[in-house]
């Protein structure tokens, strides 16, 4: 005697947010009744393990069946198979485009290609995340990326507007598309230390500052222009110090970083840069948060004083950006 | 006269990708309609084109009109090869034949495909106009109203109700036709939708006809089914009860507690009765001669009734002593008052009966209403069935594979004197279930319904209803301007229990029954159990609330074939009768309840058993009285230890006592009841034996099995096991322990739920607006091969057990919320498969106000046991609303304050949808606005979300309008319209101020990659969310936005999982509304929840 066939569909489609979340962080089917049992449903209703066996795989269906609709969630507003009232329509989404931090943080910067998928079992293994969440992640980033790689207009706008997202999360998706884009180096050993927030972070500064609002042309619209004057600084700025001999490398490395960025490819090492050439320094000498805030707000300025230099506004530009990523990035 | 069709294709959405190549389709639209066919351009590489096509005009024949279906199908063009099918929509314009109905369809379709299900949706506008036609000899019938729901439709009040209309049409199975073997799957699939879709529309097209012959408007408690006869054919057939209706002026729309109108409106002379025709109905004929006021104590002159065994009621007797029939028509009624037999009959009526009975010798005096205005409904006698075992054979039909030509045939009424019709069948069978009406003292039949169950060539066809005395002012024209409130009755009955008293004559009844005098107004004689298969009328006087009553029974039968195998199920049927009910008064004392409505008997016959279900509502009626216990006898004393006897006796008692408490049956105790309230203290009983242990048997029940071909006497069955009480349970064998364990297994329901099979939950009124409709599949696989009736019983209840609990853990975050119209059906598809479908509706109510009643109860009967306050009864469910709040305050402390923050969750999402259209009035605000800066067509129903996606591949938005359009997004920017569906008649909190037309759909579905989809489960579950998607957009191109008295009459699944292949079948059907939220809401209701639903004022009113 077996259960050869066993459905619920409800008019309005029924869906339980925590059986969701167990379908979403990749959970079998009996695991997710495990999970619930120990959880204490059971008690609710006088229920038994076989209602809830049930139950699970009815939602489980469900999900799987809206999972199509959710590659488009603009579509699952206008679709006609589920009735499912707009508040849920969007915990859905949401939910569904959320990422582990630890997950993300093994890929950022990665091309988003078959090759990285195949290794996605060891991120899985490394991070802890079962592998079916780990692939739907990635898909999500690879299906975001694709879709706002044609797009022109404000990157973050775009994801928000297609993908229906969350101003929170549209930024952060942001942030992994332009990391993606641009392939920075994130893995390094000497960038473990910093967390997806971190890099998020910057990436939003990065897009907002150095990009002219469209991802399709994001490494020239990096103002090549305003950047190569930057090397003509550099013999300036000796003029200048009058500080002791740290404070002179920490000059030549902002310098220097600067004058990298017109080419691509070193345009990745951006944030190795930052920190071997600044933060790692100033750790060493022991600075406090609060005197690198003092150095570079000073070391902006001071440029100002300087008659002969015309780049102001470039200046101000790069500093900004490389100030508020510094102070993100100088934690331990 | 013909009528002109019209219709636009305008846009198509979310279309497959039909070419690999270049992930794009070509698509273009066929409109079909009879044998013209249009075609749009082909709208290249795009998964939303847009056509905006001209109007395609078809010019036709009303009669076509109701019968065929629009029919609309997308393809994908193909320069080199065949166009490939992307998929279909049919369209049935019926809606659009009445006068005041919708006048537009227009809306997004999904593309329906019966192998890929939905893919993609397409936007159609039709339109109809229709030039009037005087011509008498007419075929068509536009312009009658049809629903499904089986009380007087809300916005509507009878002036007339004209009785009963049935109507069958048969013709070959396509899926059994040569050419299936050589056409596709597809094709064949379509071919029987297609001839399903014509065959129902035919079907209601004929009966309207019988309407408008009978001088009715109206078509209520229509119930169509078909019966997939393989081989032999396809038969679709539907009885409802002619009614002229009025419609009522939304002004003096009434409150919407009570979906039913006061009936007391005059009769308007919009119908002239036909009478010269002489088919008029039953009642408007012969009530003139019962002029004098109906004595409930007497056997009214029922005139309707010829004498049973008068040579003027042929029909039944011929057809079953033919040679070719297969004389095995076990018919059984079965009533729980009992029949008066011949003795029903008095001779001073036999005279005129006779005259009358060529005239009824059509008619039956049935009805398929189930609930009825205040005042209709006189007497209820007790429920009637008749069941009749046929082998199938080849349905004559002079034209088999055209309809076209068959009807034309079937209209010169060719088949109709072929005694081998369907129609054959069911004419016995109807006069079974009438003589059985008149042995119980009724002129009339109320809550009829009919059913088959099919397996190879056996058919097991079924019909039950209530026998009942109606008041016969209804039936008359003019009759009505006196209405209820006049000189209705000379006997006082009250209204809350004169639906009780006996009908039948007390003095001739053939087996000694305990009558008692009503227990609210001490006049007339009560049964002690009631039985019916309406609904509980909403008048009744009732004590503490209802939950739902089943019986499940399983009985192993031989394989065998034709004759013999249906010899071996007609020799189970009764005793399968019989062990239900015993099973269904047993679980009805069980609970302390002495009244079952709703009642719904299905034996469904498998290749080597058979299923026999009960479903019913069992009630405390206060007019009856207290039912008794249930005792345990030994066979013998020295048979089992008195020990034993005892623990379960207690274990009985003290389920009773739990259930009595569950189910707040506190009856007042109005008079001193004798030696009533017996509740197990007979204990020493047991020991006594089986002698005649109780000293006044409490109760009779009977079943009536009549053996047609044999004799034309009525070998009776008395189902009280002689002169043993039934109430008395035997323990002469394990198998009797196993019963008594069985009966106990029934777990109540948790806490906060109630459940029922009726349109009314009893005890509960005051709905919050949740409400959730959901359909449930299960199947099981018996592996065990020798199973016994003893474990196959074991095994259905659990199942349906199971599914029980399973509902209510699913929703339980509705709670306090009841199961209404819980119906389940069961089918044994294959050998050793066992499906249980089940369609219900979860709605939520406020628990405060029933915990003031319960509050109440215990505070007034204190007192009222020392007075005898006859009154209390009737002011506890006429005005539920004047309830006083003091008493709630008394057990605010603690039971209010752990239930309020449920409730508020749980009501806060069933509101949820009412809000959402709100949000929908908004958007489409707004949508205008975005759209008055694009190109874009203007059209009504064009929603937000797809303009929004025109807009999406646009280069830089402004940002003042990507910011309007992302913040209309966040408020949930859904532009479906929000279609609620329930199998009631009414939806709590709203108001239904239009009938937009019946919605009667067949779908079927296949696939060759089950494993794929993910199997069995994962097949079905995604078509019955199709289906449900497709009748929620047939509502909303309606201008509907909700779908009432829902039905899935059929679901028939076959499956191969070897080849792994599964087809499905579904039929649904149901009554397209608009209902607004109720706004005139009583005060007493605007307790916490208002402002809740005070935000849904305005939905709907599109």
């Amino acid at each position: 005697m077996s259960v050869e066939l066993d459905v619920f569909v409800g008019n309005t489609t029924i869906m339980d947010e925590e059986v969701y979340q167990l379908w979403l962080d990749g959970y079998t089917v009996n695991d997710a009744v495990k999970v619930r049992m120990e959880g204490g449903v059971m008690d609710e209703c006088e229920a038994s393990k076989d209602v809830l066996l049930s139950d699970t795989m009815d939602q489980y269906r469900t999900f799987q069946m809206c999972e199509r609709l959710l590659h488009s969630p603009a579509k699952l507003a206008n679709q006609l198979l589920f009735q499912i009232p707009p508040h849920r329509q969007i915990m859905l989404i949401e939910r569904y485009y959320a990422f582990d931090d630890t997950f993300v943080r093994e890929v950022l910067g990665k091309k988003l290609s078959k090759g990285t998928k195949k290794d996605l079992d060891d991120i899985s293994a490394k991070t802890s995340v079962t592998l079916k969440s780990c692939r739907r992640q990635f898909d999500n980033f690879k299906r975001v990326f694709k879709v706002v790689e044609e797009l022109k207009g404000p990157l973050v706008e775009n994801i928000r507007q297609h993908f229906l997202l969350s101003d929170k999360l549209a930024r952060d998706y942001a942030a992994i598309v332009f990391f993606a884009n641009n392939r920075f180096e994130t893995g390094k050993r000497k960038l473990q230390y910093l967390s997806f927030q971190d890099f998020a972070f910057c990436a939003g500064q990065l897009i907002s500052n150095w990009t002219v609002g469209a991802v399709d042309n994001m490494v020239e619209d990096m103002d090549e222009h305003a950047f190569q004057t930057l090397p003509s600084l550099r013999g300036k700025t000796k003029v200048f110090i009058e500080m002791e001999g740290s404070f002179k490398n920490l000059s030549r490395g902002l310098i220097n970083i600067a004058a990298k960025l017109t080419n691509t490819k070193d345009v990745r090492d951006f944030f190795i840069d930052l920190v071997e050439k600044f933060i790692e320094p100033c750790r060493s000498d022991r600075w406090s948060a609060a005197d690198m805030k003092l150095y570079l707000t000073h070391y902006t300025n001071s440029a100002h004083i300087l008659d002969t230099f015309k780049h102001q506004v470039v200046w101000d530009r790069y500093m900004g950006v490389v100030k508020s990523c510094i102070f993100k990035m100088y934690h331990d | 006269m013909p009528g002109k069709l019209k219709a636009k294709i305008v846009a198509g959405r979310h279309l497959p990708v039909m070419d690999r190549a270049s992930d794009l389709t070509d698509a273009f639209v066929e409109v079909k309609f009879g044998n013209t066919t249009f075609k749009t351009d082909v709208c290249p590489k795009s998964l939303n084109p847009q056509w905006n096509s001209e109007w395609f005009k078809f010019e036709v024949d009303d009669e076509d009109l109701q019968d065929e279906p629009l029919q609309i199908t997308v393809l994908d063009h193909d320069t080199y090869s065949a166009n490939d099918a992307i998929g279909k929509v049919y369209i049935d314009i019926d809606p659009l034949l009445y006068s005041e109905a919708a006048s537009v369809i227009s809306g997004w379709f999904p593309i329906y495909d019966t192998i890929h299900g939905i893919r993609g949706e397409i936007n159609v506008i039709v339109k109809v106009e229709l030039f009037n036609d005087l011509n008498r000899f007419r075929q068509s019938s536009c312009g009658v109203k049809f629903f499904c729901t089986t009380c007087i439709p809300q916005c509507y009040r009878a002036t007339l109700v004209h009785g009963f209309v049935e109507e069958l049409v048969v013709n070959e199975d396509p899926e059994y036709q040569w050419i299936d073997r050589i056409r596709t799957p597809r094709a064949s699939n379509e071919a029987r939708q297609r001839l399903i879709s014509l065959m129902s529309g035919e079907l209601q097209r004929k009966i309207g006809l019988k309407v408008l012959e009978m001088g009715g408007n109206a078509v209520v408690g229509y119930l169509q089914c078909f019966d997939l006869e393989g081989e032999s054919g396809l038969v679709v057939r539907a009885i409802g009860t002619a009614c002229t209706l009025d419609k009522l002026s939304s002004g003096s729309a009434p409150n919407t507690n009570t979906h039913m109108h006061p009936n007391t409106a005059p009769a308007s002379n919009a119908c002239n009765s036909p009478s010269k025709d002489g088919k008029e109905p039953v009642f408007v004929e012969d009530l003139p001669s019962s002029s004098g006021p109906p004595t409930p104590f007497r056997a009214l002159p029922t005139s309707s009734s010829p004498p049973p065994f008068s040579p003027s009621k042929p029909c039944s007797r011929q057809s079953s002593s033919s040679d070719t029939d297969l004389s095995l028509t076990p018919k059984t009624g079965m009533g729980s008052g009992g029949s008066a037999g011949k003795e029903a009959g008095p001779l001073r009526t036999l005279l005129r009966q006779q005259t009358q009975t060529a005239l009824e010798q059509r008619e039956f005096p049935f009805f398929t209403l189930t609930s009825f205005p205040p005042g209709f409904l006189l007497h209820v006698g007790g429920v009637v069935s008749a069941r009749s075992v046929k082998l199938l054979d080849r349905i004559h039909n002079p034209a088999l594979g055209n309809t076209r030509s068959y009807k034309l045939l079937d209209w010169n009424s060719v088949t109709a004197d072929e005694p081998e019709t369907r129609d054959a069948w069911w004419e016995e069978i109807r006069q079974e279930i009438k003589s059985h009406a008149r042995a119980l003292g009724c002129h009339a039949v109320v809550g009829y319904s009919e059913s088959t169950s099919i397996c190879e060539e056996v058919c097991i066809l079924s019909a039950s209803g209530t026998a009942a005395i109606l008041n016969p002012r209804y039936m008359r024209e003019g009759c009505l301007d006196i209405g209820c409130t006049d000189h209705r009755f000379e006997e006082p009955s009250p209204p809350n229990c004169g639906f009780c008293h006996i009908p039948y004559d007390e003095l001739n009844m053939p087996f000694p029954a305990q009558l008692t005098y009503c227990y609210h107004c001490r006049r007339q004689k009560v049964p002690d159990v009631l039985f019916t298969t309406i609904d509980l009328p909403s008048e009744a006087a009732v004590a503490g609330k209802g939950c739902l009553i089943q019986a499940r029974l399983c009985r192993l039968k031989k394989k065998a074939q034709g004759e013999a195998n249906a010899t071996a199920i007609s020799n189970l049927l009764p005793f399968m009768e019989y062990e239900l009910h015993t099973q269904l008064m047993n679980k009805l004392k069980l609970r302390s309840m002495n009244a079952l409505f709703g009642l719904h008997i299905q034996i469904s016959v498998g290749e080597n058993m058979l299923l026999g279900l009960a479903s019913a509502t069992g009630v405390y009626l206060t007019a009856l009285p207290a039912p008794g216990g249930i005792q345990i006898a030994g066979k013998t004393p020295g048979d089992l230890s008195s020990e034993h006897i005892s623990s379960i006796q207690k274990r009985i008692n003290d389920t009773i006592a739990v259930n009595k408490e569950l189910y707040q049956i506190n009856p007042p105790k109005l008079f001193a009841l004798d030696p009533e309230v017996f509740c197990g203290i007979n204990m020493e009983l047991a020991e006594e034996g089986v002698g005649s242990p109780i000293p006044e048997p409490r109760h009779r029940s009977r079943l009536f099995r009549s053996h047609s071909e044999s004799s034309d006497e009525l070998s009776e069955l008395d189902l009280s096991h002689g002169k043993k009480d039934a109430f008395v349970l035997e323990i002469d064998d394990t198998d009797a322990v196993e019963d008594i364990h069985s009966l106990l297994i029934d777990a109540p329901p948790p806490t906060g739920f109630y459940s029922c099979n009726t349109e009314n939950m009893p005890g509960i009124s005051n709905w919050t607006s949740g409400v959730q409709m959901f359909t449930s599949v299960r199947v099981l696989r018996l592996s065990n091969a020798n199973l016994t009736n003893q474990g196959l019983n074991k095994i259905f209840t659990d199942l349906c057990e199971n599914l029980l609990k399973s509902f209510y853990f699913k929703l339980r975050s509705m709670i306090p919320c009841c199961l209404c119209h819980l119906n389940f059906t069961v089918a044994v598809p294959e050998e050793e498969l066992i499906q249980v479908t089940v369609t219900a509706v979860a709605m939520t109510y406020d628990k405060e106000q029933t915990q003031e009643k319960t509050a109440e109860k215990p505070v007034n009967k204190g007192s009222l046991e020392a007075e005898e306050q006859l009154q209390f009864p009737l002011e506890l469910c006429a005005d539920s609303s004047s309830s006083n709040i003091q008493t709630a305050s008394k057990i605010s402390g603690v039971g209010e304050s752990t239930n309020m923050s449920p409730r508020a969750a749980s009501v806060d999402y069933g509101s949820f949808a009412d809000r959402c259209s709100t949000w929908l009035e908004l958007l489409r605000l707004k949508a205008h606005t975005i759209r008055r800066g694009s190109v874009k067509t203007s059209r009504r129903t064009q929603s937000l979300a797809h303009s929004v996606s025109s807009l999406e591949r646009c280069s830089p938005l402004q940002e003042g309008r990507s910011r309007s359009l992302r913040s209309s997004r966040s408020f949930g920017g859904s532009s479906v319209t929000v279609v609620k569906m329930t199998p009631l008649s009414f939806l709590p909190g709203t108001r239904i101020i239009k009938y937009l037309g019946i919605i009667n759909m067949f779908f079927i579905r296949e696939t060759t990659s089950l494993r794929e989809e993910g199997g069995v489960s994962g097949f079905l579950h995604s078509f019955i969310a199709e289906v449900f998607a497709m009748v929620r957009a047939h509502v909303a191109a309606l201008g509907g936005n909700a779908v009432v008295s829902y039905s899935m009459k059929e679901c028939v699944f076959m499956e191969n999982p070897n080849k792994n292949q599964a087809q499905c079948l579904i039929n649904v059907s149901g009554d397209a509304v608009i209902c607004i939220s109720e706004t005139d809401q009583e005060s007493s209701a605007s307790t916490a929840n208002t402002g809740q639903t005070g935000g849904s004022e305005t939905d709907g009113a599109t």
